[in-house]
């Protein structure tokens, strides 16, 4: 499954990094402790989060992570956004809370 | 040129995690039993306590900043530190305006009370000061700065409210005046994790919660007085002023 199919899935606004939609997702990651997220997530994960600093990006790609989705509406910082399209991650939004939004995810990568 | 020694981090009975034995009278004398020459005055995101502490200072001549511990959006804990009492009101207001209204539960957090110099509860502060600040680690790092404050991450190698437990690592473009290190850390270890940060200055602080915490690690800096103005050149390293060590 493909990061596009999970934005069209779960109807996921797209704020940035475009050209990463077509990545490959390997299951997911749901942490707002960046330092926990660079321990513990694996390469091709969603990375399901609330904080919009931009050394998010930088993780992500340290991680190789194949998106990163911001909960309850949360949009990212502009340095965030332009991190995110020069790492070709895409950042993904929706107004769900992190237990809804995990929920639906887990769903769908698992049916 | 003289050293002297500040300890940079204090919190007070208003902190709700700080002991009620944190009284001004009590910290102010403790610091002087303990050959501290500067403190800094910084309860959880509230500046309230600096100007009595700095009255009942005077006579003993230790020098008091004011300041806070902010907890930013991403739950990071900064000193945010000025001189002057309009620095103090503008950042208050820039605090009261970014705190959620959130009430305390003295019984889960402790007690949020101001008090005056003979220690008399003059007022209980009601929202929870713990919390997180709705403005993100920049917009507070600007404020402080366009205010004429030092910003100064706390804390940055503990595992709680860290900048590198909530943000994995310090952010290469972040502008702080000094990164506050743990006491038990070798400052080495911090410059070999963080090779692209040029020569930070670090410093150490109590952060006492308890009385007998006052003054127990500080910072030693030469400076030609202990003035607010000339701790920022001692940060900065300028004019030969500058930090001895911890």
């Amino acid at each position: 499954m493909q990061v596009s199919d999970i934005v069209k899935e779960l109807k996921l606004k797209v704020y940035g990094g475009e050209s990463g939609l077509n990545r490959e997702v390997d299951g997911g990651y749901a942490s707002d402790l960046l330092s926990d997220v660079m321990g513990h997530a694996d390469a091709g994960n969603l990375w399901v989060t609330l904080q919009n600093h931009k050394n998010v990006m930088a993780i992500a790609s340290l991680k190789e992570l194949a998106a990163v989705i911001l909960v309850k509406g949360i949009e990212p910082e502009a340095d965030t956004l332009e991190q995110c399209n020069e790492e070709q991650i895409p950042i993904l939004g929706t107004d769900l809370e992190t237990f809804e939004i995990v929920g639906k995810i887990y769903q769908l990568i698992s049916s | 040129m003289q050293t002297y020694r500040a300890d940079l981090h204090i919190h007070t009975v208003l902190s709700p995690c700080g002991d009620l034995e944190m009284s001004p009278r009590n910290i102010v004398e403790q610091a002087k039993a303990q050959n501290i020459d500067i403190i800094a005055i910084a309860d959880h995101n509230s500046t309230l306590h600096g100007p009595v502490i700095r009255k009942l200072a005077q006579p003993l001549g230790i020098t008091v900043i004011f300041g806070a511990e902010v907890t930013t959006r991403e739950e990071v804990h900064c000193l945010c530190l000025f001189d002057t009492e309009s620095q103090r009101k503008k950042f208050q207001e820039y605090i009261d305006l970014n705190l959620p209204n959130i009430p305390n539960d003295p019984k889960s957090f402790g007690y949020q009370v101001v008090v005056n110099e003979n220690d008399e509860i003059i007022e209980e502060i009601e929202p929870l000061l713990i919390n997180g600040l709705k403005v993100g680690i920049s917009s507070v790092e600007q404020t402080v700065h366009s205010l004429g404050g030092l910003f100064i991450p706390a804390h940055i190698d503990r595992p709680r409210n860290s900048l590198i437990s909530q943000l994995g690592f310090v952010p290469p473009d972040l502008k702080f005046d000094a990164l506050e290190i743990f006491w038990k850390t070798n400052p080495a270890d911090i410059l070999s994790q963080f090779p692209y940060l040029k020569n930070p200055t670090l410093i150490k602080n109590s952060d006492a919660h308890y009385i007998h915490q006052v003054g127990e690690t500080y910072t030693t800096y030469q400076l030609a007085e202990p003035t607010f103005s000339e701790l920022v050149k001692a940060l900065k390293g300028e004019d030969e002023r500058q930090v001895v060590g911890f």
